[in-house]
């Protein structure tokens, strides 16, 4: 493999490993705190649509964005109000999140748009585009280093910049605030954050709402930035590897960013290897698309060694008598 | 502020939930500078009156005075704001959290960690040396032991500026070395004049620890006494309400026919580890045999596999004679239903996991092991449910189990009310072997009494009984012969009269003094 291509391939993942990095870290928040959310595929694709829509009839991409995130944060509150304030089923409330968005975004394209379930192709200033970082011109000539920088760090949108940025933000927030130290205590104990006379509620809300900004972003890079447009389930599973790579990363930060950039980099191989030719074997396209798939069911099934939740995941608070 | 007044004065405190008055127009002054022992039996309303105090909940009536001045406690906030700290029973720490972390949860000074952390790892220094309370600041809580756990409890309390703490049952899960330990610290944080109240069902640490006892029962605030003019038997009294026996009444045994012998009984668990080692045992019909030990000497590994427990067990060998019939040590053949129809009854040592489905109701559990019994069968096909629940109610109400509603679930009685259900259960099958593990273990006072009187009567009508308890006094009193279990053996047999708490002390820790004075 040469130099190249190689480039390539690791460029395509780091497009590819946003979402996913993105709704990791979203599931991150909400399950430090205590609310196991499997709704993050349904935030991710409602966001999606708005956020395409919007940009759409708007022309404005950050409008887009916002309504992406909005979308994303309404969401986020029936899920909390669903497993927080009415104490139900985090898992049962998070399965009617994402019907509901697989539902409404195809029905609301089709009513808005006529165009079988999808919106129209976003032009390029209604996307977000690759930024070109500085000094790109200037160092593109030097060997190894130039074509690094110009290829696989420069020439990204910004969202991607931020979700990367988010993986050292998230992990100074949670171990280097107060919030922080809060936010995962009510995930293992929230009768010591009870007592101690802080809201679990409160911190609970906050932290799912975290969630549904970062699932909001996520949603609207795929629309806007990774693809032109919305299209129906064009999320196609990816807040569940993120929910995988959120378990293989043992609900840390970084390891997080770790596991997002090997899904990443299996739907990137995926996609520039089509068909694989072994001397004479042929490998179908199939088999690769599914790699991603199959790494989340082998790690979901137990492979990764022992990964411990958060202890007061999926459980309601109730003070005892 | 003048130190005659209280620390704390409650006045007419009432809460209910639902249809349960918890509490009932309750006062109490607390002397500054003082441990207040409050003492009753499970479900008096003691933790729930220190919740109300804590902010827990809300008080439905009454007035809180704190160092004489009404202060309204609506949230635990407010109650750390009054210098109120509580140590729960069931501690309220952050496992995976070091020591620091869980002292300034909730207590931070900023947004950011690190100056916090170091305030407090200074400020928790100091604390240590003033009361002696040493831990280790960075240890993270799930690999400290209990004792010092609830230390870091105490230390919260104490960082938050705390002059009141109240302990909630604060020794149950303790060794007496630890709760020595912690009654000590008491004392020291008393003479440096923080006020404590101390939350207990045990009358021995209400004598030992307090200055000032006070009695609740069913909600109410019954008495309060000078610690140094009541005693044990007023006490017991005052909390269940009648006249209670501190020692248990019984005759001398007189012993028939050998029910039980046990020959070189061998049980590796499925681990490997073998548990028992060769136990020779033989028990006869109207005798109490007592199974002395500290927990995790093979005693309940021995009633496992005489009760027909075997999933949990490896392999067994050996040999268990009941009434002159070798039973089977493995398979179907030995499992519970087997032992049950060798008329081996067995009230389990965790009745809340092995004698009870803590969701089902009464009348179901009542049934447990004897379901299958043709009495309860209408045609092949379908239980008589009618027979079984009129037969649950009858039972309960014979055995004073309260409520006597054959309809509540299990998990909804109290400890004593549970344990009286599985006796009621076993007992009244007339078993000529019951098999008894901790049997007042979580047990109120007042049940404690009924059902060592039940385990007597059951003896004096021919079984016989073996008798598991780590409770010594538990031991001397009702058995008719004491058996020491050390290290999966039977260290030695000794009679109640002969013996005292110190001899089976040390054969407890694996110590024979009588062999080791004969041979000096």
């Amino acid at each position: 493999m040469d130099f190249d291509v190689l480039l390539q391939v690791l460029d395509s993942t780091v497009r590819l490993a946003t979402p996913l990095l993105l709704a990791c870290l979203a599931g991150l928040y909400s399950e430090r705190a205590g609310i196991f959310d499997i709704g993050l595929e349904g935030k991710m694709l409602a966001a999606a649509f708005l956020s395409a829509a919007v940009a759409y009839v708007s022309g404005n991409v950050w409008l887009g964005l916002l309504a992406g995130i909005g979308a994303s944060l309404a969401l986020a509150a029936l899920h909390g109000l669903a497993s927080i304030t009415f104490r139900g089923d985090q898992l049962i409330s998070g399965v009617a999140i994402n019907f509901l968005a697989s539902g409404l975004t195809g029905l609301i394209a089709q009513d808005w748009f006529r165009q079988g379930g999808r919106t129209p192709s976003l032009p390029n200033e209604a996307r977000f585009t690759g930024l070109d970082l500085p000094f790109v011109q200037t160092l593109e000539p030097v060997p190894v280093i130039g074509p690094i920088y110009a290829e696989l760090i420069s020439g990204h949108s910004i969202l991607v910049y931020l979700a990367f940025l988010a993986v050292p933000a998230t992990w100074w927030i949670l171990y280097r605030t107060r919030f922080g130290l809060r936010l995962r205590a009510v995930g293992e104990n929230p009768a010591a954050v009870d007592t101690a006379g802080i809201s679990v509620v409160g911190l609970r809300f906050a932290a799912v709402a975290i969630c549904g900004v970062l699932c909001g972003v996520a949603g609207a890079y795929m629309a806007t930035a990774l693809q032109a447009g919305f299209v129906r389930e064009m999320t196609a599973g990816r807040g569940y590897i993120a929910l995988a790579a959120l378990i293989f990363a043992k609900w840390r930060p970084w390891y997080a960013l770790w596991a997002c950039l090997l899904f990443g980099l299996l739907q990137a191989v995926a996609l520039r290897y089509q068909n694989i030719n072994l001397g004479g074997v042929v490998i179908p396209v199939q088999v690769m698309d599914a790699l991603p798939y199959v790494l989340t069911v082998v790690i979901l099934a137990g492979f990764v060694g022992k990964a411990i939740p958060p202890r007061a995941g999926g459980e309601p608070y109730v003070k005892e008598r | 502020m003048s130190s005659a007044q209280p620390a704390i004065e409650l006045i007419g405190i009432s809460k209910a939930f639902g249809p349960v008055q918890a509490n009932r127009d309750i006062s109490i002054r607390v002397a500054p500078g003082t441990i207040h022992g409050i003492i009753g039996e499970n479900g008096a309303g003691k933790s729930t009156l220190m919740s109300i105090l804590y902010g827990f909940y809300r008080a439905d009536r009454g007035e809180i005075f704190i160092n004489g001045r009404k202060t309204d406690i609506s949230d635990s906030q407010a109650a750390i704001a009054a210098g109120i700290g509580m140590v729960f029973q069931h501690f309220k720490l952050v496992e995976n959290f070091t020591v620091l972390e869980n002292v300034i949860l909730g207590a931070e000074d900023g947004a950011l960690l690190r100056p916090s952390l170091a305030k407090a790892r200074k400020e928790l220094a100091a604390l240590s040396s003033e009361y002696g309370l040493d831990v280790d600041p960075d240890a993270v809580i799930e690999r400290i032991g209990v004792g010092f756990q609830q230390r870091v409890e105490i230390l919260k309390a104490l960082y938050r500026r705390a002059d009141i703490l109240i302990l909630d049952e604060p020794t149950g899960v303790l060794t007496p070395a630890e709760a020595d330990q912690l009654f000590r610290i008491l004392h020291r944080l008393k003479e440096e004049g923080k006020t404590i109240i101390l939350i207990t069902h045990k009358l021995r640490e209400i004598m030992e620890a307090t200055d000032t006892v006070s009695v609740m029962r069913r909600g109410e605030m019954v008495a309060t006494r000078k610690t140094a003019e009541t005693g044990p038997e007023e006490l017991a009294e005052l909390m269940v309400g009648r006249k209670v026996l501190l020692r248990v009444d019984k005759t001398p045994a007189r012993p028939g026919a050998e029910v039980l012998a046990i020959h070189d009984l061998k049980v590796t668990d499925p681990a490997g580890v073998l548990r028992l080692k060769g136990i020779d045992l033989t028990l006869r019909a109207g005798e109490i045999l007592g199974l002395a030990g500290v927990a995790g000497n093979g005693q309940s590994e021995l009633l496992e596999v005489l009760g027909g427990m075997l999933p949990a067990l490896g392999t067994v060998t050996g040999s268990i004679r009941m009434q002159g019939r070798d039973l089977a040590l493995t398979g179907a053949a030995g499992d519970g239903k087997a032992r049950r129809a060798a008329q081996i009854g067995h009230v389990p040592e965790d009745r809340q996991r092995a004698g009870l489905v803590m969701d089902f109701f009464a009348w179901e559990n009542i049934a447990f092991g004897y379901h299958a019994d043709t009495a309860y069968q209408r045609s092949g096909l379908f239980m008589d449910n009618g027979a079984l629940r009129r037969e649950a109610a009858d039972k309960m109400d014979r055995y004073d189990v309260r409520p006597p509603d054959p309809w509540l679930k299990a998990k909804n009685f109290s400890g004593g009310n549970q344990q009286k259900i599985v006796l009621a259960r076993e007992i009244e099958r007339k078993p000529a072997l019951l098999l008894v593990g901790q049997p007042t273990r979580g047990v109120d006072i007042g049940a404690i009494e009924f059902i060592h009187k039940e385990i007597v009567a059951l003896r004096d009508a021919g079984a016989a009984i073996l008798l598991v308890s780590v409770e010594l006094d538990e031991i001397l009193s009702l058995s008719d012969r004491i058996a020491v279990m050390f290290d999966g053996r039977i260290m030695g047999e000794r009679l109640p009269d002969e013996t005292d708490e110190k001899e089976l002390g040390l054969l407890m820790a694996g110590m024979d003094a009588r062999a080791s004075g004969e041979a000096a």
